[in-house]
């Protein structure tokens, strides 16, 4: 018969609640405390427990019991303490005593809503099993009738335009002769030629300083030493000022969303402004939450980031999910690509992103007729955030790959499809998969792809996963100091190893994108809607995305 | 890989010259099929130079539906030419292969030629909608002073099989493919040379970027960029749109489908233009393998190459008289073998051979040169 006392705590949670248990070994442990002073979420502490040790001595077995007091490490079970699986505890572990296993049987959804507020995080959908992504191959090899191309020795053009390309009868061209002449009067959209993955759309603010300032020295390095054009996206929030008046503002494409943070000081830096940059990004939605705004939790609103954005510190900064001033797609978004167009001189392209949804035909179609428009970029729903409901994570949004298909396929009946790139985004590379990821969106149809979550953790080795692991990017408490402003954190990070790791990223995914292309003997142009390429042993998904089956 | 085998002379000659060069090139083919496409024709044709020739392989049925189906669109008949056909040990014969002159419709006959021309592809299109189905009818060309022949089989056998060596039908252009099945069913709308409005071009090799381009051509609102049961249709397209179409000279044909790197570009004259073109008509560019050999309307010959792995292909022959472009030399030597060969031309990457009118001469244009 239990005991009253034990019955008081029948409301209070087992750690088989909880995603993850913390395996503490005691033979192990030096009781050094690292683990209790690193752990970002207090889910472990020390404690003191009273041990029962039976023992004999001698020859014959005489066991004699007595109790101890000892140091022990203690997995909280309050759910806002819970364990989220980082593991920083078993990295600074001097002995391997401590690591935290994932349990499959948790319930974490049940409970994580006390106080009535929904369970809200950082991360990516938590969805691990295969995506549709990974389960395209490329099954057009060619072989003896069409020589594949030499990944080594042939020479490949991995690029793509961003921008509005004009259809060839409206070409400012004449015929003189035999030679072909351009009217030079006649008003060109602008392009720009850039690598076909861009790191998108991730703010100062979201980012820690080191992060941002690692991603930052290694696309200008891959630009400028190693001649890959890699364009990154400042998200919503702006730059620093010295960026925007260097020369390297090139590289970056600026982002403006719906709490218009940061652009103060990009209006008032654009006297000064000796290059254009990449590009204008109009951020209309996030496939990670599709239908909220930006969200910067005031424990990430810091000294910089309130500066640039205009700002007090420790404010909550949250975007509208809409733009306010926006009623029609016909006019107020036209106006809005027009203006921001009319900034610059007409001289950088300027688009739009929005979340994946059933609705992106209909966009895209007011688009197409746009003739400033000069790209549609589209984010799944395995896209990341920095901050959003789990709800609107796990179960808001359309996969990227039908919806990329449906739209490519619409600009092919209108016979558009080179004339506005669309740009893939949400879940390239989740499982690791870079440039097959890439590749796959490139045939379905895409001209570019953008990678966010993939670059955190292959350049910074974010932590987080698909099974909840760590996302506690919102709370500012990143324990790997890629999405906090306390410097405590980010100061663990070390900018010049990310740009090291985000030029190796990008150098290897070159390398593997040659390794897709040549056997399929494309090598002059990206094979954009090069759909016969591609084959998946999914019957609904070969007829869905109009590929071929195979088996 | 199949073989080519093109002809252009100021005199008019037998398509049997084209067979017997490709018999010489005989290890590059299988026999699977021949196609011929005649351009300036003499013999019966002679005299017929203005009205449109439509050639078909039909079925009884077939031949019935297409003459009324020619009556109620007004066309009215002048003249009806068939190959005098020989039985042929493993040549399966059809019932109809004809050659069918027509007169225009009374309402187009002062129209523009540009005007005539969309309504003959128009006809031919409605044809080929009308007999496909059940293959009653196969109509591959419908224009002035151009005619097609195509049958499955060993290019010579074939030629037999058309009795072309007592024909008295005879051209000044001829282009000839013995066919190397590959990709493709047999199937007489896959079979080289293929047609639209004066252009034919036969291609060698196979076209990797095939889907994109046919993707892009049928976008461009023209009916006549259909069929692809090859993948080298796109080829005859993408000559006909950039030269026809867009209104660019011929030599641009070879900048569309390789165009130069942009720093090669900006050494040319007419830089600044083409580096706008290579973006609009970015989704035509090929990476091979690809030697296209082909005729436009003013009775230009040409021969281009893919810039990277090439097909193999040789233009040679003299000035004012007669030039052969083949896959092989040795085809060459067949077809002239009375030529200088020491000014036989190997087209390379950036080459592009055009032989004027009347073989009159040959000019190599070189894409870095312009």
């Amino acid at each position: 018969m239990e005991s009253a006392a034990r019955l008081d705590q029948n409301h209070q949670l087992t750690l088989k609640e909880f995603p993850y248990i913390v395996r503490w070994r005691e033979d192990r442990c030096t009781r050094c405390g690292r683990c209790t002073a690193v752990c970002p979420v207090k889910a472990i502490e020390p404690a003191v427990r009273s041990q029962r040790i039976v023992s004999s001595e001698g020859s014959s077995p005489e066991p004699q019991v007595t109790r101890r007091l000892t140091h022990v490490v203690q997995q909280s079970t309050d759910i806002d303490r819970y364990c989220i699986g980082c593991t920083t505890c078993s990295l600074v572990c001097p002995t391997d005593a401590i690591f935290p296993e994932y349990n499959f049987q948790h319930k974490f959804n049940h409970y994580k809503n006390k106080g009535g507020i929904p369970y809200m995080r950082g991360g990516r959908r938590n969805d691990p099993s295969v995506s549709t992504l990974d389960k395209l191959k490329f099954t057009r090899i060619s072989m003896l009738t069409d020589p594949a191309l030499d990944a080594g020795r042939h020479e490949f053009r991995i690029r793509t335009i961003l921008g509005r390309n004009l259809s060839p009868d409206q070409l400012p061209i004449k015929v003189a002769g035999d030679k072909l002449e351009l009217d030079p009067k006649v008003f060109v959209p602008p392009t720009r030629e850039i690598y076909p993955i861009r790191i998108g759309s991730m703010s100062i603010g979201a980012l820690s300083p080191h992060m941002w300032e690692g991603l930052a020295m290694g696309i200008t390095y891959l630009n400028e030493v190693e001649g890959l054009p890699v364009v990154m996206c400042s998200g919503e929030g702006g730059m620093p000022p010295s960026i925007l008046k260097s020369r390297y503002i090139k590289y970056f494409i600026l982002q403006i969303a719906s709490g218009y943070f940061g652009w103060d000081e990009i209006i008032r830096s654009l006297p000064d402004m000796t290059e254009d940059p990449c590009a204008i990004e109009i951020k209309y939605g996030q496939g990670a939450k599709p239908g909220d705004g930006g969200l910067l939790q005031a424990y990430k609103v810091l000294g910089l980031i309130s500066k640039i954005r205009g700002v007090p510190e420790f404010v909550d900064l949250a975007s509208p999910p809409t733009h306010q001033t926006k009623y029609s797609i016909e006019e107020a978004v036209a106006k809005m690509i027009t203006s921001m167009s009319m900034a610059w001189g007409f001289r950088v392209p300027v688009y739009p992103k929005i979340s994946g949804t059933k609705t992106a035909r209909a966009v895209l179609n007011n688009l197409a007729r746009n003739p400033y428009a000069a790209a549609l970029c589209i984010d799944g729903e395995d896209g990341g955030t920095g901050a959003a409901y789990n709800v609107s994570m796990d179960k808001m949004g359309h996969p990227i790959a039908s919806n990329i298909r449906d739209c490519y396929l619409d600009l092919v009946k209108q016979g558009k499809q080179n004339e506005l790139p669309l740009i893939a985004a949400g879940g390239v590379g989740k499982a690791g998969n870079l440039a097959a990821n890439a590749a796959a969106l490139i045939m379905l149809g895409a001209s570019a792809v953008d990678i966010g979550k993939y670059i955190m953790q292959t350049a910074a080795g974010c932590f987080g996963d698909e099974y909840n692991r760590c996302n506690v990017c919102n709370l500012g408490k990143c324990p790997r100091g890629i999405t906090t402003q306390d410097p405590k954190l980010y100061r663990r990070l070390d900018p010049d190893k990310i740009a090291e790791r985000v030029v190796e990223v990008f150098k290897a995914a070159d390398v593997e994108l040659k390794k897709i292309f040549a056997p399929l003997g494309r090598s002059t142009e990206l094979p954009i809607g090069m759909s016969d390429a591609l084959g998946v042993g999914e019957k609904d998904i070969a007829d869905r995305l109009s590929i071929s089956y195979v088996c | 890989m199949c073989r080519l085998s093109a002809i252009t002379s100021s005199d008019y000659i037998s398509p049997m010259e084209n067979i017997l060069a490709l018999e010489t090139m005989k290890e590059g083919h299988d026999g699977s099929g021949l196609g011929l496409m005649l351009k300036d024709l003499g013999g019966p044709f002679k005299d017929m130079k203005k009205y449109p020739i439509l050639s078909a392989i039909c079925s009884n049925r077939g031949l019935e539906t297409l003459d009324e189906f020619m009556k109620s669109q007004g066309f009215r008949e002048k003249m009806t030419w068939a190959p005098s056909i020989k039985q042929i040990a493993g040549i399966e014969r059809r019932e109809h292969y004809i050659a069918k002159v027509y007169d225009y419709p009374e309402s187009y006959k002062d129209a523009d030629m540009r005007v005539k021309e969309d309504l003959l592809m128009n006809t031919r299109l409605a044809i080929r909608k009308i007999g496909e189905p059940d293959e009653s009818i196969f109509c591959f060309s419908f224009y002035p002073d151009v005619l097609t022949l195509k049958e499955v089989g060993d290019p010579l056998a074939v030629g037999e099989f058309f009795g072309l060596d007592n024909s008295d039908v005879k051209a000044k252009i001829v282009l000839a493919q013995g066919r190397q099945n590959t990709n493709y069913a047999i199937y007489l709308y896959a079979c080289h040379p293929f047609f639209i409005q004066g252009y034919g071009t036969m291609t060698n090799g196979e076209n990797t970027a095939f889907v994109p381009i046919r993707e892009f051509l049928m976008g461009r609102g023209n009916p006549g960029y259909m069929g692809y049961n090859s993948d080298s249709e796109v080829f005859t397209h993408i000559l006909h749109y950039s030269n026809r179409q867009l209104g660019y000279p011929l030599h641009y044909y070879k900048d569309v489908i390789t165009p130069l790197k942009d720093n090669e570009l900006a050494k040319r004259s007419d830089g600044a233009a083409m580096k706008l073109l290579k973006k609009s008509l970015r989704p035509l560019c090929i990476d091979g393998p690809n030697c296209v050999i082909g005729f436009t309307p003013d009775g230009s010959v040409f021969m281009v190459q893919d810039a990277k792995k090439l097909r193999p292909g040789v233009v040679g022959g003299t000035a004012g008289k007669k030039f052969g472009l083949m896959s092989e030399v040795c085809g060459l030597d067949s077809a002239v073998p009375d030529r200088d060969k020491s000014t036989d031309i190997f087209p390379m990457k950036y080459d592009m051979v055009i032989i004027a009118p009347q073989a009159r001469e040959v000019k190599v244009w070189n894409q870095l040169h312009v």
